[in-house]
This record gives structure tokens, sequence and C-alpha cells, in this order.
């Protein structure tokens, strides 16, 4: 966004005093300001869902968007919520880790069924970031190659080195996709 | 394999596999507790330099701040192996030294209260490169270290601490050589470990004299201990350990962060969190040491090795807690590795003015190997013998010996790897792909490709101690004892599988206890690979115990002899008369039975991993492109098989292969800035760019435990570094002897740029 844009967005939240946020299918009216609880026009995104809705799913590892970690999805889309002000995100649809369940029956996506079934993490730390990022390129592509899967999740560092048993873990969902269609 | 079991070996789901992937797995910083504060460090801009004053008025005037200390209003504490560092000191010694700490309401509180401390400082001259520390006119780090040279101190590993491998007559060894190289060979570039979770802590002081930390930590119960000795043995800590975010080593020791959030605590009587941010994390948290060596190898041309003499230089940075017991377990493992009658390798280990040195992955070994290797290399290369033929004559076999990390002699009496190195090189095709020294696989028009191999292994997988309980319960559950955090091993869910094979219960009825100070044994931790063989030991031991115990009580009840006694599934049956059984809760439903097992180090046994690597240079752009990986190892017996090929694939990231590739700490000699501290101009593997691996894993029954099985997690990373070296120089045709192989290097080394790589390789 131009820088000229953003200062306008800011602007019109801080004039309103409030924003809206959709998380995970759940409104938060959050209160503009430097107060406490408030949304202040330098939080981001992630401090935001940490400290202010209490959402830790959501890992904060390099706070510079270089590691991925911090990934939830915006309207569908992989988003660094590291680097993304929280004042911008107004009325938009968040989907955070926690969001990924079946709300109603509790059931785990089948994204984050996959990655039990393929022990696709090891220390687990970077596991959100990466299961988000892989749920934008699923929702987008639900047959991906394993390129696209490499591709997709090039921005989602993992230091333990479990990209072999991630790629297994999508790639299978990925076949159940093609197979069903 | 003639034992088959129920769960070892068997894919079974991680206890903590739900949390992680749903995002409710608690780590550190996902921890608030009541009143809590937060903590921020003021870091020194000198890599040298006296404090002359500091104002901390502004800063305390600021709404929200609670506490701004220095070095004058804390205790002595000290850390550091011998005790020479204070938490907090009127000198800084590196760039990110800690200068003051803050207590805030809030991070940004904190944060802004840092900018508002006025600080003078008395700059110094200082030093980054270990010869020109060890000049006389250099300057000088500590009183206490006289020539930046860091002395024993007291010993980790007891009053015989190794401090060097001599033995045999050199002289002599060098005399029956018919080959002889020598040179100066380093592993330098400082490969930083770089978990995803930054260091932290969470501290509440009580007076008098006690503290309670949630730590994220690689092995909780030793925070513990060490902070004992830090605290001039004057404070009782408990230590709560959670999921560990990473660690590969170098969170087994963050005392600096931990005492620091301790005396923040101490000065606010609320509990206070101190969490690192990622530069911080880079550039103030504890690296890998370098490694340099000037030395000289004998060798005869069926490759027994007939002398090896040198003095290694080891760069602590600004102090040491481990790096003597690092240096100690490298000296032990290199003779592992190659066995020689004649030895002259002192060791020296160096204070300069950059960051510490700590635990990775690779301990002491990873640093000495990576320099040594290449200079046999160059040996291998004289005689003309093939590196995997020289590995397989020279690694430990039973029978032979070592001197190990307590200085003590002790037998090899664990298996033959010959034929773990026969089938890693099978499975990597290396008997087709090896050409001879200094000459590529392949050649295709500006790509070449090389191969390389190399060999580590850690008798560390016996080290020191563990306890553990195990309790049953009359419902058919257990509950399992052992204070180990979950650091990306899957461990605390193996240590379950054990349990539940001993007591043949469901993986589900058994849970495992938090990592709690308070309520665990004795546990040294996951260090190197000690998990498998110390800590499961304790673990069995511990559910035998229980069981045994079981079935004296069940005894006079089945009127059967607790030896014609077995359980299944929480019910007691006779061995004989299998029909004749009764449901654990026949013990009373008001009774536990509680079993005790304890593990004693045992130096006898080591692992082995041998890295074969493939590797695509493009003598154009100077590219290296790793290709393939072959991992080979032997095990015993598989526990986990997703969790082992995690930690074998592990070779890659945390220091290891990649350190011979790309991955480098820059600093700046002229300023002491680390010109990297950050996770994009510090590279790291991405998911676009992974090499094949294959694991290559025999099960051949160890004399350990029950299982027969030992650990290998730790050493995955050390073999890669010099093999990568090998496979670029056979590619290229010619020696590159300098980490990482950069293009730049590449490049220099095919004479394609004017720059000139000054630095190891052979006289």
């Amino acid at each position: 966004m131009p820088a000229k844009d953003r200062k306008q967005v800011k602007i019109k939240s801080l004039e309103k005093h409030h924003i809206s946020l959709i998380v995970n299918g759940q409104i938060y009216e959050l209160d503009t300001g430097e107060g406490h609880g408030q949304v202040e026009p330098s939080h981001t995104l992630a401090h935001t869902l940490r400290e202010t809705l209490g959402l830790t799913g959501t890992k904060v590892s390099c706070d510079s968007g270089s590691c991925g970690s911090c990934t939830v999805l915006i309207d569908e889309k992989a988003v660094l919520s590291c680097m993304t002000l929280t004042i911008e995100c107004d009325k938009k649809n968040i989907t955070t880790i926690e969001g990924l369940k079946d709300p109603a029956t509790g059931r785990l996506d089948p994204l984050q069924q996959t990655f039990i079934d393929h022990t696709a993490f090891q220390c687990g730390f970077c596991t959100p970031g990466i299961i988000m990022s892989a749920k934008a390129l699923l929702t987008e592509n639900p047959s991906p190659a394993e390129e696209d899967v490499k591709e997709a999740l090039s921005g989602n560092f993992c230091r333990c080195i479990s990209h072999y048993q991630v790629i297994n873990a999508i790639m299978a969902l990925s076949k159940q996709a093609g197979q069903e269609k | 394999m003639t034992d088959t079991y129920r769960f070892i070996g068997k894919a079974t789901l991680r206890k903590d596999a739900t949390d992680i992937v749903t995002g409710n797995t608690r780590f550190l910083n996902d921890i608030k507790v009541a009143d809590m504060l937060y903590g921020k460090v003021l870091r020194s801009p000198h890599p040298h330099a006296f404090i002359t004053s500091i104002d901390k008025s502004r800063a305390l005037k600021l709404t929200g701040v609670k506490a701004v200390l220095t070095w004058e209003d804390v205790p002595d504490w000290k850390g550091g192996t011998p005790r020479y560092t204070r938490v907090l000191d009127h000198k800084v010694r590196f760039v990110g030294d800690t200068v003051a700490l803050v207590a805030a309401t809030s991070e940004e509180i904190a944060r802004e209260a840092l900018g508002l401390i006025d600080v003078k400082y008395e700059v110094l001259p200082a030093v980054f490169e270990m010869e020109e520390a060890l000049r006389p006119d250099a300057p000088q780090l500590y009183d206490e270290f006289p020539g930046n040279i860091v002395t024993p101190g007291v010993p980790f590993f007891g009053p015989k601490n190794l401090k060097e491998v001599v033995m045999g007559d050199v002289k002599k060894g060098f005399e029956e050589a018919e080959v002889i190289t020598e040179g100066v060979f380093g592993y330098e570039n400082i490969p930083n470990p770089m978990p995803p979770e930054p260091p932290g802590v969470i501290a509440l002081w009580e007076e008098p004299n006690s503290a309670t930390l949630w730590v994220s930590n690689q092995a909780s119960y030793m925070d513990k201990i060490t902070l004992f000795h830090v605290f001039d043995r004057k404070v009782q800590v408990r230590t709560i350990g959670g999921p560990c975010g990473g660690s590969y080593g170098s969170k087994f020791m963050s005392w600096q962060v931990q005492a620091h959030a301790v005396l923040l605590s101490r000065a606010t009587g609320k509990p206070v969190k101190l969490v690192f941010t990622k530069e911080e994390h880079l550039a103030a948290f504890t690296l890998r040491p370098g490694s340099r060596m000037q030395a000289r190898v004998g060798m005869k041309k069926d490759g027994t090795v007939t002398a090896i003499s040198g003095k290694w230089l080891i760069d602590t940075g600004y102090y040491s807690m481990t790096t003597q017991s690092q240096v100690a377990v490298g000296c032990g493992e290199v003779q592992i590795a190659v066995r020689c009658p004649n030895w002259d390798l002192k060791p020296v280990i160096v204070c300069t003015n950059r960051n510490a040195s700590g635990i990775v992955r690779g301990f002491g070994g990873q640093e000495l190997k990576c320099a040594l290797i290449p200079l046999l290399s160059l040996a291998m290369e004289k005689a003309g013998l093939d590196p995997l033929e020289f590995f397989k004559k020279n690694y430990v076999k039973p029978g032979d010996g070592y001197f190990w990390r307590d200085g003590i002699w002790y037998t090899y009496r664990g298996v033959d790897y010959t034929k773990t190195m026969d089938e890693g090189a099978k499975a990597f095709g290396w008997k087709g792909k090896w050409k001879g020294w200094l000459t590529p696989t392949s050649v295709n028009g500006a790509k070449r490709t090389g191969i390389g191999v190399g060999v580590h292994g850690n008798a560390d997988i016996g080290e020191d101690a563990s306890e553990a309980y195990v309790r049953i319960h009359p419902d058919g559950t257990a509950i399992l004892f052992s204070c180990i955090t979950e650091h990306g091993t899957g461990q605390r869910t193996n240590f379950v599988k054990m349990a539940a094979e001993v007591l043949q219960l469901p993986m589900e009825r058994i849970s495992v206890a938090p990592s709690d100070s308070l309520i665990n044994p004795y546990e040294f931790g996951p260090a190197g690979s000690r998990g498998t063989y110390a800590i499961g030991s304790a673990v069995i031991a511990a559910a035998q115990d229980a069981k045994q115990k079981l079935f004296e009580i069940i005894s006079p009840i089945l009127g059967a002899e607790p030896s014609n006694l077995d359980t299944i599934d929480g019910t007691v049956f006779v061995r004989n008369n299998p029909g004749k059984r009764i449901p654990w809760k026949a013990i009373g439903i008001d009774r536990t039975i509680t079993g005790y097992g304890r593990f004693e180090p045992d130096y006898t046994l080591s692992n082995c991993m041998m890295t074969f690597v493939e590797v695509e240079v493009d003598t154009e752009t100077g590219k290296v492109n790793l290709l393939r990986v072959v991992n080979a190892t032997d095990v015993g017996q598989i526990i986990d098989p997703p969790g082992l090929e995690g930690q074998l694939n592990g070779c890659l990231g945390s220091g290891g292969i990649d350190s011979a590739l790309f991955e480098e700490t820059v600093i700046d000699h002229k300023t002491g800035h680390i010109l990297n501290a950050n996770m994009i101009d510090y590279k790291w593997r991405t998911f676009s760019e992974l090499p094949v691996i294959d694991n290559v894993v025999l099960e051949t029954p160890f004399p350990s435990h029950q299982f027969h099985a030992v650990g290998v997690g730790e050493i995955a990373t050390t073999p890669g570094p010099s093999a990568i070296l090998m496979a670029v120089s056979n590619a290229l045709g010619t020696w590159l002897h300098e980490y990482p192989v950069t293009p730049e290097k590449v490049l220099g080394a095919l004479g394609k740029t004017a720059q000139k790589t000054k630095k190891p390789g052979a006289i």
C-alpha cells in the first residue's frame, strides 16, 4: 500500500477510535489509542492477536517479516502478521491456527490431521505458521504439485528440518483432493 | 531381530501432537503470570570499555518503569568457567554486553526506558582475532586470564578433565610415517544454531532466598544447578520447564537471561518476563566456538595414522561457560574417529571481544573435526587413499579405546560400524562416483559434480546421570516423572513408549509429569545423544521397579511367586496360567506404587554417523548446490521412526551441513558489531532448495539397555561440513579449505576473481 493511502487509513481509524476485527469468525470491537488494552497505531496484528486477544497460537520469531512463524490468513491469503499493522485490518476476516478446527464439532482441519499423521514437526514452534501458509495454498489450489508446496512454504523457516515430513503431509492431502475431484 | 515389541520401533502418536498443530502448545512467551513485569537489557555499543558512569534518573521517572539495575545495584553473582564473569559488570567486553536492566509494566515502556539511561564509557582497545589476542601487547579481557588464555577452572568432568590428546611418541610416529602433511585449518565462520524461539524466561523471586523460573530450555533441571552456582550457592532455585522451540544445544544454558530476570524480580517483588528479540538472540546469545588448528599428520600408505600433533586454538568469545567441556569432548571424539597411537594435540582456549561461545550441536567435536579432516584429506590424497576406506579402517572398533572427557581411558564395547559405512556407501553409490582426489564425478559444461564423506561419533550417549520415577495407579494408569522438556526430538513421548513397553500399558494411559524440578528427581537432560540410552535406562529401570513392587503386592493375592507374574493392560496374570489374572486395582484403591530408576554414566559405547554428500558446482557463478545426502548410522533399535528421521534430516540446519555452504556470522573486526544479526542477512535453507536425503539406519542390538538402543540425534550435523569441503574440492579439482564455500570463494579458488582467500590451507 502506498504511504499516502496508509496514512489515510490510520487517520480514519483513529478518528473512529475503534476498529473491528473478525478473527476466526468472531467479531472483536477494539478501541484504538494509546491506553491500556487499546490498539496503538504501532501495534502489529501479531501483537494484537497474541497480547490483546490472547491468541498465542500465532508465534513470533524474527518479528521482522523474514521467518513466516507469524503467518495468518487475511481473507484466505497468507499474511505475515508481524508486518501487518492492526489498524489496517479493520473489518478484515482473519483466520489464525486456533480457527482451523471445526468450531461445531471440534474436529481438526484435515491439514492439522495430516501434520499429526506424518509427524510433520519436531520442536513445533514454526508449525502454526507453516500450516497457515499451507492452508492458503490449498484454498487456492487444492491439488498442488510438490514444487507448488515448496514455493508456497519458501518463506517459512524451520530449523529442525522437518521440511521433508511437512511436504509429505501436505502432498498426502493434495492427492486426496485430487482423488475427490 | 529377535525382539518384537508392541510399541518400541512403531510410529506412535507424539503426546504433544494435537497441541502443536492447533497452536495450543504454550511456549515460554505464550505464558503470562499475574502482575508480571517485562524486562529489557541495555546493551553496550562498544566491544571493550569501562563504564565510567550511568545515570538512570530519567529512566526511573518514566511511568511504568519499576526498576533499573546497573552493576552497582546487584550482588556479585558470576558465571563462566572459572566463575569470573559478573552478571552485570563495570566493564563491557563485547558489542551487546549487558550494561543495565529495566523492568516495566509493558515491553514498550521497558524499551523506551533503555533510551533514557545515560551511560559514559571509557573505550578500550578491543581484540577479535585469536592470534592477536595471544600477543603480549594485546588488550586484556580479564585480570584473571593473563594473555587472554582461559584457564581450566573447576572442571565439569572431574579432576582429570581431558584438556589435550597426548599419548605415545609423536617423534617416533612421524619417523614411521610414509606421508606427512601439515597446515592451518579452521572452522571459524560461527554458524548460529538459530532456534526459531528466542531465549527467554519468567522469573519470580521470593524472599529471603528463593527463585522460581519458568524456562524454555533443553535441560530444565540443569538450569537449577547452574543458577545455584551463579547465585553464589545461596539461592534455592526451582525451574519449571516447558516446551522448547528449538535449541540444538544452545538453550542447554541460558544462565545470563535467567539471572537478569531473577535480579529484576528481586528488585521489584514481581514476576519478570525477559525474552530476547531475534537481533539479541543472534548477537548477544551464545555462539558456536571458533576453531583453528595448526597441525601435522603422519600416515602410512595403507591409511594407518602414525602421528598427529598440533596446536588447536578455540575462540570462546568474551567468556567460557562450557568451552573447556567442549574441548574435552572434542578431544575424546577425535580418538573415536581416528585411531592413532601417537598424539600431541594441545588446545588453547582464547577469549576475544566478541559474543561468548556456548553449546551447539557438535559440542567441540564438530569444531575439531571440521579442521582436522581437511588436513587428513591432504594426507589421504598423497597416499592415494579413498576416504571411505580410511574412515572404515580408523573408526573405533570393539576392543579399541580412548581417553574420554574425564581423562580416563575406556575400552569400547559397542558394535563395529564397518557394515554401517558399507551400507551407506552402497546406498549413495560411492564406488561408482568416487573418481579419486580432486577429480570431479561428472563435468557437464560449466557444471561439475563432486562427492565427499565425513564421519563422527560420540561416547556421550551414556554420559551423566539420570533419575526417574514411574508411579502406577490402581486404575491401570501411570505417570512418568522425568525432568525432561520437549525440544523437538519427541523424547518426552519416547520415554513414555519405553515405560509402556515395560508395563505393557497403552501409551495413552501413561502421562508425563511437568518438567518441574520441585517434583522430579535429578536429570542432566537430553544433551548430546544421551536421551535414548542414559535417560531411557533410568525410565526403564523405574518402570521395572514399579512392576516388581506391583508383583510383590499381587503375589499373595494370585498365589504365585512375583517371578511368575506378568502384566498387560493394567492386569496382572500368572505366566504359566494366564487365565489367572487380576486388575491392578487389587492393590487397593488407596494405594499407588512408585518405582525409581537411576542411570550411572557409561563411556564404553559410542554412536556413529557417516554422511555422504554430492554437490554440483557452477563454475561460472560459483554457486554450490547440494544435490544429495546419505546419512548412515546404527542405532541398535529404532525407538520412533518418524522422530529419528527428523533428527537425521536435521543434518542440514542448526549449524550442520549448511555451515559449510552458506551459513556464517559476520563480525566487523573494526567495530565488533555482528553485521548479519537478523534472519534476512543470516542465510538459512528454505523449502525451495532441498537436497535429496536418504537415511540408512541399521539395527544391530547394542549392549545398552533392555531395548538395545542408542541415541544419534545430536551427531547428525557433524560429519557433513567437512564432507562438503571435500566434495567441492573434488568437483573443482583444487582444494578449498575455508567454510562456508560461498560463490566468492569458489570463484576465488578457480582464479576467476581477484580476491584471495587468505586463511586456512596447507603450508
